[in-house]
């Protein structure tokens, strides 16, 4: 269980508060209106921003204390998710060893299993830029997939791709997750996404992230600062 | 956090190694007492030829500027990438050029012969002050062009919309940009010729055209007077300090830029300012080619006689170029921030004879000091090019850091895998740059060498010069060709090495 508990930061006017836990290997959706602070969210769990106060905890652990890489997760941006000058399967190598070392047998199997996971079966040699859009985000994910954490955490890893290249990496990520067995929090600005991959969503909105919901009725019913946002949908 | 301690490390060494020199040459300074009669004639031929330089530089870039500005023709971007050149080319090659040119028996004066006209001479003001626009006219044009450039090209149409005539449209557009990058300009080279070493030690000498920092040498080498030396070591800082403050705060665009390679289409040229732009341009040319045409041709007759004494130098040069090139970037790499590069400007406050004199004065208790000439000169030549490798990396390495830092943490990069993995391949670009500019200025300075110079281990630029003071001409001009071809390549090797396969 994720637990996020008296978690406050402060960055000038921008404050954003959060006191809510989410089971593992749940999949939830984190949506609310622009600046609200569901990004800012993400990188305060995954160490990327100082708290003022508050913890977060995987089973019971504390682990506001230790840096990105030692915590229990893995984390996918909006961009820069794969160095562009490095193969992919140089890319992958490095989160299996991340002092750079060199990998075995057994990790060269990995890799190979990772990029057919998620349908790149022969395309480690290539570097990012010889890949689609669509590619590039599978890419991406099989980094995660292999640094095997029990929390994943995405923001809006897939915003630049078309409806129907998004639809399908939401599909291979549930699968991805399913098989990993890891809690999943994604954030998105698109209702759609929520209401397809989470059965329960965390509203970000003035300044605090509310503790998860089922998906359907939150969004069928929005309060008022999701209603504006969401507009007419 | 060992990246931190590395920029610490480094920050620390740069600090070191320039305050150290400076308070060495404070503590044995013989005050202003300790001056001869001909100092205060230094002085003022310092700051003379610095302010007749610079104004010349900047008075002739304006219409070279304003020409290329404007003119779209075969060989332009040549001629522009030509004027970035004077800053890896070795001086006492172009000053042999010059003296091709210039000289007793040079072209011009053959012209002037036959014109019936009194010939004249290159040594003294005059050869530091063509020398030094020689160097410098580049550097001012870069600069211009890129404040010509920067106009938006909308301004020009609407002052063509509006009729106005050539001058009118000159002082609505033109002007406020001269009076804007013009002064920095000025500044930046005033302070570069208030530092000019081996311009003065050939073209110069004698009690009329005697820089500080030839009196410097001059104290050093001929009359060891020490506290003399650091007494004009003194001045010297406080002239190039106060200089290059004002420098600072006037100077813009660093004329490094890239870009350059835009003409700015314009609706009010005549014919006769179509002429008198090709006229700017083909004088440029001339005078910037000429002496580097004739240093190569005069060398070619030189080149096979080189004694085996010349490749001697040669190792030795390369030794020190590659060394200082590979201190130089093992500085440069942990300093490639902000702060870093305010560390970094240390280097180019402080001139090498001045840097020279404290270290001589330093080592001097424990060592004898021309034993060690090499290796320290490859440490003050990879000072000084510090600032230089600094402004060509930091955009870059900022950037990379922008961009992966937040991946590398995610993924718990060690810091050894950051920099073999990320930083070093991301950087191998500017990295190729910097490293084949600061090979190509170590490989021709003729500066804090010619200090510590010990006669058997000279190294070429050293070496050239006293084949001219022997009237060895052809053997100098052969290893003035060596020492052009050898600073040239390296610096392609470098840069070349850092785009291919990037």
């Amino acid at each position: 269980m994720l637990e996020l508990k008296g978690l406050h930061l402060k960055e000038g006017d921008f404050e954003l508060r959060a006191d809510l836990s989410l089971r593992a290997s749940g999949r939830y959706a984190v949506i609310g209106p622009s600046g609200a602070g569901k990004s800012t969210l993400l990188d305060a769990i995954a160490g990327f921003r100082p708290l003022l106060s508050g913890t977060v905890s995987w089973n019971g652990q504390a682990f506001t204390d230790l840096t990105p890489a030692e915590r229990p997760l893995a984390m996918l941006f909006q961009d820069n998710n794969l160095f562009p000058h490095l193969t992919v399967d140089r890319n992958l190598a490095l989160a299996l060893r991340p002092d750079g070392g060199r990998i075995g047998a057994e990790g060269r199997e990995k890799i190979v299993q990772a990029l057919a996971d998620v349908g790149l079966a022969g395309m480690g040699g290539r570097k990012p830029a010889q890949l689609s859009g669509g590619q590039q985000s599978r890419a991406a994910l099989a980094r995660v997939v292999l640094q095997e954490r029990p929390v994943m955490l995405l923001d809006e890893p897939f915003s630049a791709l078309g409806p129907a290249l998004k639809v399908e990496m939401l599909d291979l990520l549930a699968k991805v997750a399913d098989r990993l067995q890891a809690l999943v929090l994604i954030v998105t600005h698109d209702p759609n996404d929520a209401r397809r991959f989470a059965p329960e969503t965390v509203l970000v909105s003035d300044g605090i992230a509310h503790a998860p919901q089922p998906t359907g009725p939150l969004l069928d019913n929005p309060p008022p600062a999701l209603a504006q946002y969401l507009g007419g949908a | 956090m060992a990246r931190r301690a590395f920029a610490v490390i480094a920050g620390a060494l740069v600090a070191l190694l320039t305050f150290g020199p400076v308070v060495a040459v404070s503590l044995r300074a013989g005050g202003v007492g300790g001056f001869a009669p001909g100092d205060w004639g230094a002085i003022r031929f310092t700051l003379t030829q610095a302010v007749i330089s610079a104004g010349l530089s900047v008075l002739f870039a304006i219409p070279v500027a304003r020409a290329l500005a404007r003119r779209r023709f075969v060989g332009r971007g040549a001629l522009v990438a030509l004027l970035g050149a004077p800053f890896i080319l070795p001086v006492i090659v172009a000053v042999l050029g010059l003296i091709a040119v210039f000289g007793n028996n040079g072209i011009f004066n053959g012209l002037l012969r036959a014109l019936g006209l009194p010939s004249m001479t290159i040594y003294g003001l005059h050869g530091v002050i063509i020398a030094h626009v020689f160097f410098n006219l580049p550097l001012a044009t870069r600069m211009l062009l890129q404040g010509w450039l920067a106009i938006p090209s909308e301004r020009f149409r609407l002052s063509a919309g509006l009729g106005l005539r050539p001058w009118a449209a000159f002082k609505v557009l033109e002007w406020p940009m001269l009076l804007r990058v013009a002064p920095g300009a000025f500044a930046v080279i005033f302070v570069i010729c208030l530092s000019s070493f081996a311009v003065a030690l050939t073209l110069g000498g004698g009690p009329k055209a005697t820089t500080v920092e030839l009196a410097i040498y001059q104290a050093m080498r001929f009359d060891f007077d020490l506290a003399r030396a650091a007494s004009l070591s003194l001045v010297q800082l406080v002239l190039a300090v106060v200089a290059g403050v004002a420098a600072l705060a006037l100077a813009r665009g660093d004329g490094f830029g890239s870009g350059l390679d835009r003409v700015v289409t314009r609706f009010d040229t005549g014919r006769i300012g179509l002429a008198l732009d090709s006229l700017w341009i083909m004088l440029a040319a001339l005078f910037l080619l000429t002496p580097l045409a004739l240093v190569a041709w005069n060398g070619l007759a030189g080149l096979p006689m080189l004694s085996a004494s010349v490749w001697q130098s040669a190792g030795h040069s390369m030794s020190v170029a590659l060394g200082s090139t590979l201190l130089c970037i093992l500085w440069a790499l942990p300093l490639a921030t902000r702060r870093g590069e305010l560390i970094g400007l240390l280097g180019i406050a402080l001139s090498p004879l001045v840097l020279g004199t404290g270290l001589f004065l330093i080592l001097r208790p424990y060592i004898n000091p021309l034993s060690v000439a090499l290796p320290v000169t490859a440490v003050i030549n990879a000072l000084v090019s510090l600032p230089f490798a600094l402004r060509i990396l930091r955009p870059e390495a900022e950037a990379i850091r922008q961009d992966h830092a937040r991946l590398s943490a995610a993924l718990g990069l060690t810091p050894w895998a950051w920099v073999r993995f990320v930083y070093l391949p991301r950087l191998r670009r500017p990295l190729g740059f910097a490293a084949g500019l600061t090979a190509a200025l170590s490989m021709g300075d003729l500066g804090v060498i010619a200090l510590f110079a010990d006669p058997d281990r000279a190294p070429l630029p050293l070496h050239v010069y006293q084949l001219m003071g022997r009237y060895q001409m052809e053997a100098a001009q052969g290893a003035a060709l060596l020492l052009l071809m050898l600073s040239l390549g390296l610096f392609w090797l470098f840069d070349r090495g850092g785009r291919v396969n990037a």
